[in-house]
């Protein structure tokens, strides 16, 4: 494509099928304790 | 849903429920704000002037390919997925306020200066065991159980930590369970005893610094109001040199006193700390040091300025991690755990001194939200309820909004203190939290692209 580059593909679509396990880490107790962000969390289930 | 937005020259095209991420040039992205709903034909005579066919053509149908292939205007079909649907009210991560005493005076201090608003008290070795029980009853099939160690101050009642550790380890074989554990210290205390036992024990050691001495010292002050900073600091850095590949944090604040935080982050990794969280204080809107609404544009500025630095560093191999920067594209959560929230209040609770469990650390104190307390063995989960159904599908502003995935809601406990409501998001927040995920993907999208080249 001339225009557009794609970085990454339909990767959230793609966690669902196989997601859900909640074995990762609570966000609140990595290193915020206040403004979430859960995008940075890691999946134990990968 | 998409989401567009041009930063330091890159223009990044995020379509939301599938999570794929483009970078785009300029005759997309204006495209874009037609294509939904207008034809090939009408695109052509709005852009006559500035474009040729030809390339009003090809950006067209690039931008077609990728709807066709599932990467632009998804539709959302993760509340109705069975793994949403289906999740299961299970506690695995405790807050334990190991003490509700300080032993230094922080202007901004959430927690009253170390008492929670309650009388200055430290939690027992009892307590601490009842706290193990309780999770691993609660925690259903989960493996995975976390435990951290809160205050106050808990290096002020470290034997006690040291004998719940030693308690949860005696459980983990019978019960099936990992226990990890994380701290969370002013530094103070920090002496080579302990910290070889925080290196030896702990998944993560969260140390708090709010940066430069002069930003520290306003607000982080010893009992007889000297600046801590000279104190903390060689230990911080002690400890931070043990952990050597193991997790650890600088922790800071940063306040409307000194909105110039990304010199505090930058001052930080400066000193050669390699993991920084530098946060918005929460405070009640009539504090002189809350942040307002005036603010946000300086706020932004300074994120954009560090992601700028960030993304420097990184090529020029010495590079940081700051917190809500370390967004990984490709391995990153599932959608399940994006939608459900930061888990306060339902797979995660806070324990005090005297057993009493409320949803999280900030909601510790207010008695509406007591839950139980753990040795009058009693636990409603009533506000669990309430609380794990605190996610995004049941915030309307989160409902539409872009960043749902990435922040999942946001804190209850601004939520609470700013609306008297944990489905209303913080707003002030959210406008924060949505700059730190533009600048993140900015990062992202500038390290890919500079790998592949």
């Amino acid at each position: 494509m001339k225009h557009i580059k794609t970085l990454t593909n339909a990767t959230l679509k793609d966690s669902a099928a196989k997601g859900g396990c909640g074995e990762c880490q609570t966000s609140c107790q990595s290193a915020c304790k206040t403004s979430c962000t859960v995008a940075n969390q890691e999946c134990e289930n990968k | 849903m998409i989401h567009k937005f041009e930063l330091d020259g890159t223009r990044i095209l995020l379509d939301v429920n599938s999570g794929a991420v483009h970078i785009i040039d300029e005759i997309v992205y204006k495209l874009l704000d037609y294509y939904e709903r207008e034809s090939l034909d009408a695109l052509l005579k709005i852009f006559k002037d500035q474009y040729k066919p030809e390339e009003i053509i090809d950006a067209f149908e690039e931008i077609k390919a990728l709807e066709t292939a599932g990467l632009l205007f998804t539709q959302d079909s993760y509340e109705s997925h069975p793994s949403f649907q289906n999740r299961n009210p299970v506690v695995k991560a405790l807050c334990l306020h190991i003490a509700h005493d300080c032993n230094i005076s922080c202007k901004y201090c959430f927690a009253s200066q170390g008492d929670f608003k309650g009388t200055r008290s430290l939690m027992t070795e009892r307590v601490g065991m009842e706290a193990i029980d309780f999770l691993i009853e609660h925690s259903g099939n989960r493996r995975n159980l976390e435990i951290d160690f809160f205050g106050g101050e808990p290096l002020m009642n470290m034997e006690v930590v040291k004998k719940i550790v030693d308690y949860g380890k005696s459980r983990e074989e019978s019960a099936n369970k990992r226990f990890r554990f994380t701290i969370t210290t002013n530094g103070v205390l920090l002496n080579e005893e302990n910290m070889a036992y925080i290196n030896e024990h702990m998944e993560n050691v969260v140390l708090s610094i709010d940066g430069r001495k002069e930003v520290n010292d306003n607000m982080r002050k010893t009992l007889k109001g000297e600046g801590t900073y000279e104190i903390i600091l060689p230990k911080l850095q002690k400890m931070a040199s043990m952990r050597a590949g193991k997790n650890y944090y600088v922790r800071g604040t940063f306040t409307r006193e000194h909105l110039d935080f990304a010199k505090d982050v930058l001052h930080l990794a400066d000193l050669g700390f390699l993991n920084t969280s530098v946060e918005p204080v929460v405070a009640e809107a009539d504090k002189p040091y809350a942040i307002r609404h005036e603010d946000l544009p300086e706020i932004f500025a300074q994120y954009e300025a560090l992601a700028k630095e960030y993304v420097k560093r990184k090529k020029n191999n010495n590079g940081f991690s700051f917190f809500h920067f370390m967004i990984d594209l490709n391995q990153g959560p599932c959608v399940i755990k994006r939608v459900s929230g930061c888990g306060a209040g339902s797979e995660y609770l806070a324990i005090t001194p005297e057993g009493d469990i409320y949803p999280c650390h900030q909601f510790v104190g207010n008695e509406r939200f007591k839950m139980g307390n753990l040795l009058e063995n009693q636990f409603s989960n009533e506000i669990q309820r309430e609380f794990g159904n605190a996610h995004v599908y049941n915030k309307p502003q989160c409902r539409e909004c872009w960043a749902k995935f990435y922040c999942s809601g946001g804190c209850h406990a601004n939520a609470y203190n700013f609306y008297q409501d944990v489905n209303r998001p913080y707003e002030i927040g959210c406008e924060m939290e949505k700059k730190r995920i533009e600048c993140a993907l900015m990062i992202q999208a500038k390290l890919l692209t500079e790998e592949e080249n």
